[in-house]
């Protein structure tokens, strides 16, 4: 009867101690050689990825002395949340200042805050990055955004996909624009995708998707507007206390 | 002795000296018996979690709806058809709660919006793991041989494609997986009958070697098969990490195996060649819009260009000049099927793009192998190794045949039982970890593994894995209903003259037809319902872009008047659609109150203005095609039909289906009939 819970206690511990045994095991291996007081991104946050999978672009990070110098040796450590993983998750900077590590995301979809850390002069040094894990409905939502939606309403205009955003009279809303979108209801959001702009009294220049896209794909837009928020999307609705 | 034996008579007088008590300990003992079931029951694991459940959700506002709908005892949810039993509902309490969404604690999270509802599918069937345990390890993490552990998250997809054999949009990795099952060429030599009965077919395209000496020579050849990506960063060819010697003998194979193409050897180069300009020949490469089939590499170390023909940053250490000017003429007197269209370029323009195409050589990569001529023994261990190797599972090579079955069957894959599996030492021994293990470094395995390195990258493997997991046996089991066919190409090809004119073309290597040939530009299946003949004449000689976004489009071939009104006549005749009646067209031409009334819509009602350019003077759209001159391309019936539905003539297309009312779309109809060229107005006045 006692062996069961043990071994289930030991599962537990292992599956919630993974990321910080990684840690705590290379770091001791390392030797840094030098120690810098700020920790700035160099590239590699505000990424979006699958849940479960590595970001397309590793996470780059650059310690720096008081004098705002890349400091080469100095050791990083990075932490996130259960489930988020790093490749490595201890490093010294190399030559130009620079900590690298490839993450890979939980597989919880939303918001994800990893921190790098560095142990600085008089206390250590901690950095917040934001990362972005995208569920299955919240991917699909990405990917239609990405056919429908994202030449009018991504401002950002690329070779391979020149935005229409300019060429609109009425600007239409970024879907990261948490200011405004955050906002709108779901049920909102749903009726301006289903029958258009003027459903609610806005520009007839957003057309109606409704008979084109399903309720399914729809909600699946939304699912991702919510979760490309900044600042983040705080569901309304009931709020029940603690008791 | 003694003592003991009068302690136990002691003992047993005590207990048993008289009836009554005897009875009353017995009585004891028989419940105590009978209380291990319920015990063992209510101290389980799964007792544990259910409670923890219930003590969680007490402290939530919605506890008392929480709790009317919390099941308590084991749950299951039986489907013999799929051969589904599963259990995990005993712990994962929390699964179906909407109102659980912040819970992050397991086992009790709800459960990511998925399309299928839970209880019809069950959870292992995605998951895998064993259904019917009742304790965490046994359910997720057996240790039996045979059994599946649950499946990492990156590798979920899986789990759709046992029943989706088509591309689903919301699993990008395992559309992707299958494509490059096809696309590295895995399916050459593994056989992977999918589910619905089909054999897969690769789509790498590998060159014929038949011919390969007029094309290269045998220092080039070495230097490739020493390291193909260091010769184009995106060939698919594997590094099979030959020494020298072998290199060098398969090298010699391979040239003295080649016989010579007639018709495309000793082609005199064209003296324009020599003093062509190169700059003309990089801006008729550009005009003749190479870039949307071939890549090169910029000067940032970039490919610029698609994926369809091969990268070209090196091609002039590769080609013999000679070949690539017999190629540019008419690619398919070298090989018949190649996806390269007959460009029908002039003897001047095929100098300039063969002088352009020579120069882009680079000096740092050494042909220069100096292998001089080969010996007997060397082609005879040349061939020994192409047998071996198994060159001939892609290539076609002269006197070696295509082996059958060169490597093991994939099609059940997904659920090959670990049993049957080799690990290396170290090597967590799962499905997923073998197959991921064994595409990243197949050589580490054992030196006798023939299989070659694949070069994909990290994020690609896990598709590659992804893909080759859900060939499992259930989805070779799975009823049929449940099965969703994937696309298969068809076998049309287009007849007559006009039949062979479009396979000189390679109309399909872009374009798909009845169900045949790329998605590359626009199904031209229902054309001859969409555009005006006298349009579709002047577009074939020379294409204007329709679409201002699209950097690929369509190429000039220069044709001649007489192959233009083959084309067109056939394409107008065939390639109607049948839900476009041309007797109830709409007329063409009409009331100017209509013409106003369909341009008021167009404008304000339905705003096309916002994606499409109707008066390039006022109109910025920039999405859909412009529709400046559409009255001289489009009939008014297509006009018509695609305002009321544009999916059901082109299935896919972003254009909203915006419920137009008859209307509505007979005035808009009139409205885009009065947009013509410039020219056409001239003629009119």
């Amino acid at each position: 009867m006692t062996r069961r819970p043990v071994a289930c206690a030991v599962l537990l511990l292992t599956t919630i101690g993974t990321g910080c045994k990684h840690a705590s095991t290379s770091a001791s291996t390392l030797k840094p050689t030098a120690t810098g007081v700020a920790i700035v991104v160099s590239s590699g946050d505000k990424q979006t990825a699958p849940t479960g999978s590595v970001l397309t672009n590793p996470l780059v990070v650059q310690v720096n002395d008081d004098q705002g110098n890349s400091v080469t040796g100095a050791l990083v450590e990075f932490h996130g949340p259960a489930g988020v993983l790093f490749d490595p998750a201890a490093v010294l900077t190399d030559s130009s200042g620079q900590a690298t590590t490839a993450v890979r995301l939980g597989t919880i979809g939303g918001l994800y805050e990893v921190t790098a850390t560095t142990p600085g002069k008089a206390h250590p040094v901690t950095l917040q990055i934001a990362e972005t894990a995208l569920g299955y409905q919240q991917q699909l939502g990405s990917i239609l955004q990405d056919k429908y939606c994202s030449r009018c309403h991504n401002p950002e205009s690329s070779a391979a996909q020149v935005s229409n955003y300019d060429n609109l009279a009425v600007k239409p809303h970024a879907f990261n624009d948490g200011q405004t979108l955050n906002k709108m209801s779901n049920a909102d959001l749903l009726s301006i995708i289903q029958h258009g702009g003027p459903a609610l009294n806005r520009s007839a220049l957003m057309p109606p998707y409704g008979n084109t896209l399903s309720p399914t794909d729809v909600q699946a837009i939304i699912a991702y507007i919510r979760v490309m928020a900044d600042p983040p999307y705080r569901p309304a609705g009931t709020v029940y206390e603690q008791k | 002795m003694k003592s003991v034996k009068q302690l136990i008579s002691s003992v047993w007088r005590a207990l048993f000296g008289d009836t009554m008590r005897a009875f009353a300990i017995v009585s004891v003992i028989l419940m105590l018996t009978l209380a291990i079931a319920p015990a063992k029951d209510h101290f389980s694991q799964w007792h544990r979690y259910q409670n923890g459940y219930l003590s969680m959700i007490s402290d939530r506002g919605d506890a008392i709806s929480l709790r009317r709908r919390f099941e308590p005892g084991i749950q299951q949810i039986w489907h013999p058809e799929i051969g589904v039993v599963d259990r995990c509902e005993t712990c994962h309490e929390g699964l179906k709660e909407a109102s659980l969404a912040d819970v992050t604690t397991q086992p009790f999270r709800k459960h990511p919006v998925i399309p299928h509802p839970l209880d019809r599918y069950g959870c292992t069937i995605c998951h895998r793991g064993q259904g019917p345990a009742t304790t965490v390890e046994e359910a997720h993490d057996s240790k039996l041989a045979g059994v599946d552990p649950i499946l990492p998250a990156r590798y979920i997809e899986s789990g759709c494609g046992q029943c989706h054999q088509n591309a689903l949009t919301g699993t990008p990795q395992l559309n992707l997986g299958r494509q490059y099952l096809a696309q590295y060429g895995c399916v050459n030599c593994h056989m992977v009958k999918t589910p619905d009965g089909t054999v897969m077919k690769a789509t790498d395209n590998p060159p014929s070697l038949e011919h390969i000496a007029d094309k290269t020579t045998r220092d080039w050849i070495f230097t490739w098969l020493k390291n193909p990506q260091a010769y184009a960063a995106s060939a698919t060819m594997p590094n099979y990490k030959l020494s020298d010697a072998d290199a060098s003998d398969l090298s010699a194979f391979l040239i003295s195996s080649s016989k010579p193409q007639a018709g495309d050897v000793d082609a005199t180069i064209i003296p324009a060649a020599k003093n062509a300009d190169p700059s003309a020949g990089a801006s008729l490469y550009g005009e003749s819009f190479c870039a949307t089939c071939h890549a090169v590499q910029n000067a940032a170390g970039n490919l610029v260009g698609g994926d369809v023909g091969p990268e070209l940053t090196r091609v002039g250490n590769k080609v013999k000049p000679a070949w690539l000017q017999a190629w540019i003429e008419n690619p398919r007197v070298y090989d018949e099927h190649t996806l390269m269209p007959h460009y029908r370029f002039t003897p001047q323009q095929v100098a300039m793009l063969t002088g352009y195409l020579m120069s882009k050589s680079d000096s740092d990569y050494s042909t220069d192998a100096h292998l001089g001529t080969a010996t007997p023994a060397q082609i005879a261990h040349g061939r020994k190794l192409v047998v071996e190797l198994g060159c001939a599972a892609c290539h076609t090579i002269n006197g070696v045949k295509k082996p059958d079955n060169f490597a093991p069957d994939l099609s059940q894959i997904g659920s090959k039982p670990l049993a049957q599996l080799i690990f290396l030492p170290g090597m967590k021994q799962t499905l997923p970890t073998y197959i991921a293990s064994k595409i990243k470094d197949p050589g580490s395995f054992g030196p006798a593994m023939k299989m070659p390195q694949v070069p994909v990258t990290d994020a690609q493997r896990e598709a590659l894995t992804t893909a080759l997991l859900s060939l499992s046996d259930r989805s070779q089991t799975m009823p049929d209903k449940l099965r969703i066919a994937g696309f298969h190409q068809t076998t049309y090809e287009p007849a007559g003259h006009a039949g062979k004119l479009m396979a000189d073309l390679a109309c399909m290597s872009c374009h798909r037809i009845n169900g045949h040939g790329s998605d590359m530009a626009p199904d031209l299946s229902y054309e001859g319902s969409a555009v005006q003949a006298q349009w579709l004449d002047s577009f074939l000689k020379n294409p204007n872009t329709l679409r201002p976004a699209l950097t690929r489009r369509m190429p000039r071939f220069n044709l001649s008047d007489a192959d233009r009104k083959t084309l067109t006549d056939y394409i107008m005749v065939a390639y109607q659609s049948p839900a476009i009646d041309p007797d109830k067209a709409p007329p063409a031409v009409n009331p100017p109150a209509l013409v106003e009334q369909g341009r008021q819509l167009f404008y304000s009602k339905y705003a096309c203005q916002s994606c499409h350019t109707a008066n390039t003077n006022t109109d910025k759209g920039y999405i859909g095609p412009v529709l400046a001159q559409v009255g001289t391309r489009l009939q008014p019936a297509w006009i018509y039909a695609w305002l009321k539905n544009p999916q059901a003539l082109r299935p896919g297309t972003i254009e909203p289906n915006q419920n137009i009312s008859d209307e509505d779309a007979r005035a808009m109809t009139a409205f885009l009939m009065t947009l013509k060229s410039a020219g056409k107005q001239e003629g009119k006045q």
